[in-house]
């Protein structure tokens, strides 16, 4: 083995075995929490940058970033390295949050995974689809759990936000939320706080056509989290995500789950926004998924200004 | 991106798929012109005058006619070309043919039958392979045969890493029926196509029909290709085959905007940030009694300018009768944005229609605020519920509900 060659950023290096124990035995919390040692891929760019120091203010333990031929360098007073392995050696990272550009993102995935980070969110919207392909194939059978892309990331509130949600919207509570977009899913945390129950995680899965934690995986993420005590879940026109996560509950679910489905009014044939909105076959209409969802037990709601009261309803026990 | 059949049997043709052969027209003499040549080269006793334009099923509109002789050709193009083709694709306005494409004569007699197959290469989402679709009920809706007959529809899963394999060509091909040469003729045929796809990035090709004609060769009849917009920076070529003529001219507008706006029929127009929002305000429209009258994602970046780009956008389509904005506020400030509404109506001038605007999250009460003392005819809401319930009402006020 050649020897490891001292790193200028071993100043950075504390004890961080330990949290790593505390995190895998004693903790928990579902996917982020605040012993997460959080790397930034893309960290000198201008969203890297803006993200990073909005991670930091919130508490995020943030241990540095990635950009290749920065390495060496400071910035946001953390250490910038390399690469991911590097950042996995000297600091410790577990969990990476990518803002790579589209062309370079599935790569940084990848490189993630090599490393052996256990967590990667990916935000970059407008990544290739075949680039995804092989990431995904990358990914099989490697012990990385990646979120998105395309997502605004996993936020546990009072803890760790690894994403690019507006933190002061949330707080700490009961309810778990999944959802495949950014804005709507605030509109359900917004909704949630002011009905004073408060999240445990929220997981944006992301609205490409191919991601890497399904709404099934998520969901059965909080179903496990003895912390959460009801489930939002956000779907959209196109795939067969919801319905899948809808069977899935059918069987496994043990606390009230609230659906909504962005769409309703979408024409079929027609990409909206998201890559992977898009009405093909009569399955993946908003109506058919609403109506998989109602047989499966799911509270589902037409309106999305009703999903914060109707978690209210059902955790009083007062629907059907 | 969706491009023309002459510019998708170029492409494939390139990468060795056979295509039916065709020359372009603009005006019944170029048609004139193609058929000669392509009775000269390819001995093709009929000519095919087939309608461009992005949409499927125009042989039901009367975009597709068999021409017999030149003076047929010249009769028919003149009839395609300029026609406002309207097909079950189109919607009822239907799309205006600027070019027709004029292709050989494949169905003569040979040997053996003729006989039409259905070829596609798909996205898997559940997997995130590819799948190419066989079908041996060529021309028909693949969507029917999958309704009424769906064991007439053969699937094959393409492993990413190592691609399509010659013994899933040859699976597809015995499943079709097909032997002997005919066989040898798909397993290439389907070889070619695939490697077609992955090579331009595409993220759908469907042929239909395949043909095997007398002679037993295998050839495409027609060939949509959708290439993936993510994946157009690295095909300049393929980015340049784009056709303006196509698309919405607001859609092209608010492309240059940078804001995502797709047009739709209804009546009240919305403007939004963030594509899951903006669907969802879609619904909370029709549950108000309105019918959506687009979709528009601003993005991240509701400012001033996007906002008034926005307006400008929805008040050229005359239907909107409403214009309800909602903007949930995470990175972009409420009150920003707000500034940015009140700046963007004085600048158009007169508006005439209700706007009701929904700002919530940073800074929401201090744009509220902004929105109520602007003076102006705009209705501001901060939780979505109660912009639901002025949506509503406006809608009654003005008898558009």
């Amino acid at each position: 083995m050649p020897v490891e060659k001292q790193d200028s950023n071993s100043d950075f290096c504390i004890s961080f075995q330990n949290n790593e124990i505390l995190y895998n035995t004693i903790y928990m919390s579902v996917l982020v929490n605040k012993y997460s040692r959080v790397l930034v891929q893309g960290f000198t760019g201008k969203e890297g940058t803006f993200h990073a120091e909005q991670m930091i203010s919130y508490g995020t333990n943030v241990i540095g970033g990635v950009t290749p031929g920065k390495g060496g360098s400071v910035h946001l007073d953390r250490p910038v390295f390399n690469t991911v392995e590097q950042a996995v050696k000297a600091a410790g990272a577990n969990v990476s949050i990518i803002f790579a550009p589209p062309f370079a993102a599935a790569d940084a995935i990848m490189e993630a995974a090599d490393a052996g980070i256990e967590l990667v969110i990916c935000i970059t919207e407008g990544i290739p689809t075949k680039d995804m392909m092989m990431a995904k194939e990358y990914l099989k059978g490697s012990k990385t759990r990646l979120i998105g892309p395309n997502c605004p990331g996993v936020i546990t509130p009072g803890e760790a936000k690894v994403g690019i949600m507006p933190g002061f919207i949330h707080t700490p509570g009961t309810i778990g939320i999944v959802s495949r977009s950014g804005t709507l899913t605030y509109e359900a945390v917004s909704q949630i706080t002011s009905a004073g129950l408060g999240q445990t995680t929220c997981i944006g899965i992301g609205g490409d056509p191919i991601i890497g934690t399904t709404t099934k995986e998520a969901v059965e993420l909080l179903m496990n989290d003895p912390a959460t005590e009801g489930i939002i879940m956000i779907g959209e026109i196109g795939g067969g995500m919801e319905a899948e996560a809808a069977y899935w509950i059918k069987e496994n679910g043990t606390k009230p789950v609230v659906g909504f489905i962005a769409g309703q009014t979408a024409p079929p044939g027609r990409r909206m926004g998201h890559a992977g909105a898009i009405v093909g076959g009569a399955a993946d209409t908003a109506a058919a998924k609403m109506a998989i969802m109602t047989e499966c037990g799911i509270h589902v709601v037409t309106s999305p200004a009703d999903m914060g009261s109707t978690m209210v309803k059902a955790l009083r026990k007062e629907l059907a | 991106m969706n491009i023309h059949e002459y510019q998708a049997k170029e492409i494939l043709k390139k990468y060795g798929v056979r295509i039916q052969e065709g020359i372009l027209a603009h005006t019944p003499e170029e048609a004139v012109a193609a058929a000669e040549t392509l009775k000269k080269d390819y001995n093709s006793a009929f000519a095919v005058i087939k309608a461009q334009i992005h949409a499927g099923g125009r042989g039901k509109g009367g975009g597709v006619k068999v021409a017999k002789n030149l003076d047929d050709v010249r009769q028919k193009a003149t009839e395609i070309i300029g026609m406002q083709l309207v097909t079950p694709q189109t919607g009822p306005e239907g799309k205006k043919v600027h070019k027709v494409l004029v292709c050989q004569d494949v169905y003569y007699a040979g040997p053996n039958p003729d006989k039409e197959y259905y070829l596609s290469i798909l996205l898997d989402r559940a997997t995130g392979q590819n799948i190419i679709m066989a079908s041996t009920e060529g021309g028909m809706d693949i969507e029917e045969v999958a309704e009424h007959t769906p064991e007439k529809i053969f699937v094959e899963h393409i492993d990413t890493r190592v691609g399509l394999q010659p013994f899933q060509a040859n699976k597809i091909a015995f499943a079709l029926g097909l032997d002997g040469n005919a066989r040898k003729e798909m397993v290439k045929f389907i070889t070619a196509l695939y490697a077609a796809y992955v090579d331009i990035d595409a993220s759908m090709f469907e042929i239909n029909p395949v043909l095997k004609t007398g002679d037993d060769r295998i050839l495409a009849v027609d060939a949509k290709v959708d290439i993936d917009d993510n994946a157009l920076y690295r095909h300049p070529d393929l980015a340049a085959l784009r056709d303006l003529n196509e698309e919405d001219p607001l859609e092209i507008e608010a492309g240059e905007n940078h804001l995502n706006y797709v047009k739709l029929d209804g009546n009240v127009g919305c403007m939004v940030n963030g594509a899951g929002l903006a669907m969802a305000t879609m619904d909370v429209i029709k549950l108000s009694g309105g019918e959506p009258a687009n979709f528009l994602d601003v993005g991240g970046g509701a400012n001033a300018q996007t906002v008034e780009a926005g307006f400008r956008i929805i008040l050229k389509d005359p239907n909107v009768k409403a214009i309800f904005i909602n903007v949930f506020g995470g990175i972009v400030r409420c009150d920003r944005v707000a500034n940015g509404v009140v700046e963007a109506y004085k600048n158009i001038g007169t508006i005439n229609v209700p706007i009701i605007v929904r700002l919530q999250g940073t800074n929401a009460e201090e744009g509220a605020k902004i929105i109520n003392e602007s003076g102006l005819k705009v209705f501001s809401a901060v939780k979505l519920t109660d912009a639901a319930q002025l949506v509503k009402e406006k809608l009654i006020e003005i008898g558009a509900a």
